[in-house]
């Protein structure tokens, strides 16, 4: 069994973001996230270069390595060249791997991205779709939108779009073809089993903390989404 | 005087490719700003001639489910190699990508393919395993508005309006956001690097206004992938967008133009937020700031009616600024349906003037 840094070795993210950090913390005084939430990308950088596996764990398992925003400033802005995010990412695939993503309130969360953006994906071709972004899961949309919605075969029409329709053009139908070649993609290079990963390691937590699991928006997708 | 290292930014420009693009769309731009991307190409086939191709079997680039750590970086590659593959059957070799999160992607599994030579090698192998297809990789690759910015001058010359004050003469202040993933990933890449972005910039200078350069102008519009995309994290969204509202007002601008699919929907769409929950709007009298895409504006001074190309579907409407450049509308045109069918009104906000 390889160790987790065995395993976060292989991750090319981690080779390319993760050379020498000197700890001067501009990362972190650039980051979005640092700024309205406990997060510390210096810090984290810092207990990765010290090579300690239990302490490794303890990150898998934290919801600090999830409250980046993946706005990747501190690429630039690093005097190293070190890239945080890129040590984020890889952090994140392993705590999916896993299975310690489901010990942290945050990691949890990835069950409600998946049954959203995720499924979302292989249904339609996009990752956001129209007849899935109602108002009450996305309030912000306000009514323009809402109004958007009710008439949007309609309004489609008006401007021109290939809504529904099978040809070229905006929100056209992904055809069979192409979405049975992205299923095929993800069956072939991890995207299919990290979902799978995703959905195990959630039914068995959804169980522990007694909260109803099935598929869709269900229990545990709500508590997960809303809390 | 030599220039110090980070003055040669301000001048660094790309190569751009001058006809034959392959077009790839935008799932945030489809959906929320649905005529955009036709008055895109509308712009560039119509306007300037040029050869735009829309393929039908395109996909997402999947890049909103990547940066949200939920999709393995091999798929992702897998998944933009076959776009690549499209590309080369319909028979062009400058690929254009009408997403910033998107253009970020691509040129980040480029620039691995080239730092991890293997990673391009298993691409391929997964790509011909699950699909049978090849591929070629580009041999130019831009963003949209990369395109607009080349032909910033053909566009000028063809506007009916400029960015302009009618009533007074002064220049309109334009706000311009560039989104993280243009430049700050890979400064090469991005019209005047991260240091100084002038994508966005020079469509100002060159079609009249007045750029604001406040504080906060480079920091991120707070999209964060997985913070938005849960109802619970929302708030780290919403309180990076109102650090840019709350640095940029005192400019008072006049209009925001954003050059991301999700920066132009949050600095849109968290106007109206911010209104209805702290009552403060960040526009004169009530009203927020317009917060457009770059063809959007190109669309507006060309003279394109302002419902035929969506503007009604922001949630801060546009006919304040539209007063300002002098350009009349049609008022009771703005939520009709096709052949004019009555679709209603959407509702006012309680504190946000629409």
């Amino acid at each position: 069994m390889p160790t987790l840094y065995e395993q976060l070795e292989k991750d090319v993210r981690y080779q390319e973001g993760m050379k020498a950090c000197m700890n001067c913390g501009v990362c972190t005084a650039i980051c979005p996230a640092a700024e309205v939430s406990d997060y510390d990308p210096r810090r984290i950088l810092n207990i990765i270069q010290e090579r300690d596996e239990t302490a490794l764990e303890t990150l898998l398992k934290s919801d600090e390595i999830w409250r980046c925003g993946e706005c990747l400033s501190c690429k630039t802005r690093c005097p190293r060249g070190n890239t945080p995010c890129y040590v984020i990412q890889a952090l994140r695939a392993l705590s999916i791997e896993t299975g310690f993503f489901i010990e942290s309130e945050q990691g949890r969360k990835q069950l409600a991205i998946k049954r959203t953006v995720g499924d979302h994906i292989l249904k339609y071709g996009y990752c956001v779709y129209i007849d899935e972004v109602d108002n009450e899961t996305y309030p912000e949309q306000g009514p323009v939108w809402k109004w958007l919605r009710k008439n949007r075969d309609s309004m489609m029409k008006r401007l021109g779009t290939s809504y529904h329709k099978n040809k070229a053009g905006t929100l056209r139908n992904t055809a069979r073809e192409s979405l049975d070649d992205l299923k095929k993609i993800f069956d072939e290079t991890g995207g299919t089993s990290r979902f799978e990963k995703i959905e195990k390691f959630s039914a068995d937590k959804a169980r522990e903390m007694n909260i109803e699991f099935s598929k869709g928006k269900d229990e545990y997708w709500k508590f997960l989404y809303n809390e | 005087m030599k220039p110090r290292n980070n003055d040669n930014w301000t001048a660094y420009q790309k190569e751009i490719a001058d006809d034959h693009y392959y077009f790839a769309r935008s799932c945030i731009r489809q959906n929320f700003f649905p005529a955009a991307e036709n008055l895109y190409i509308n712009i560039l086939r119509d306007l300037l001639g040029k050869d735009v191709f829309d393929d039908a079997k395109q996909t997402s680039c999947t890049g909103i489910a990547y940066h949200s750590g939920l999709i393995p970086m091999e798929t992702i590659m897998t998944v933009i190699a076959r776009q690549f593959s499209l590309m080369n059957e319909a028979g062009y070799e400058n690929f254009v990508v009408s997403c910033v999160t998107s253009f970020g992607i691509y040129v980040e599994m480029l620039e691995t393919w080239k730092h991890f030579p293997e990673t391009e090698k298993n691409t391929r192998n997964a790509l011909k395993r699950a699909t049978g297809k090849t591929f070629e990789i580009p041999k130019n690759i831009v963003h949209a508005s990369d395109v607009i910015y080349k032909f910033r001058k053909e566009i000028a010359a063809k506007a009916k309006y400029k960015l302009v004050n009618a009533n007074t003469g002064e220049p309109l202040k334009v706000v311009d956001h560039i989104g993280c993933h243009y430049a700050k990933i890979f400064p090469s890449h991005g019209i005047g690097g991260a240091e100084y972005p002038y994508v966005l910039a020079g469509l100002i200078d060159e079609w009249g206004g007045q750029q604001v350069d406040y504080p906060e102008r480079r920091h991120c519009c707070g999209f964060g992938f997985r913070q938005y995309l849960l109802k619970s994290n929302r708030g780290y969204s919403v309180t990076n967008s109102k650090k840019k509202f709350d640095s940029m007002q005192p400019y008072k601008p006049d209009l925001i133009i954003a050059n991301c699919p999700g920066c132009t929907f949050f600095l849109d769409r968290w106007q109206y937020v911010i209104a209805e929950q702290e009552g403060k709007t960040y526009g004169e009298n009530g009203y927020g700031i317009p917060v457009l895409t770059y063809e959007e504006l190109a669309g507006l001074l060309l003279g394109y009616d302002p419902w035929d190309i969506g503007l009604q579907t922001h949630q801060v409407q546009s006919e304040v600024l539209m007063e300002k450049l002098g350009i009349s509308f049609n008022k009771a045109d703005k939520y009709k349906g096709p052949g004019g069918i009555d679709l209603g009104v959407p509702e006012n906000p309680v504190t946000l003037r629409c």
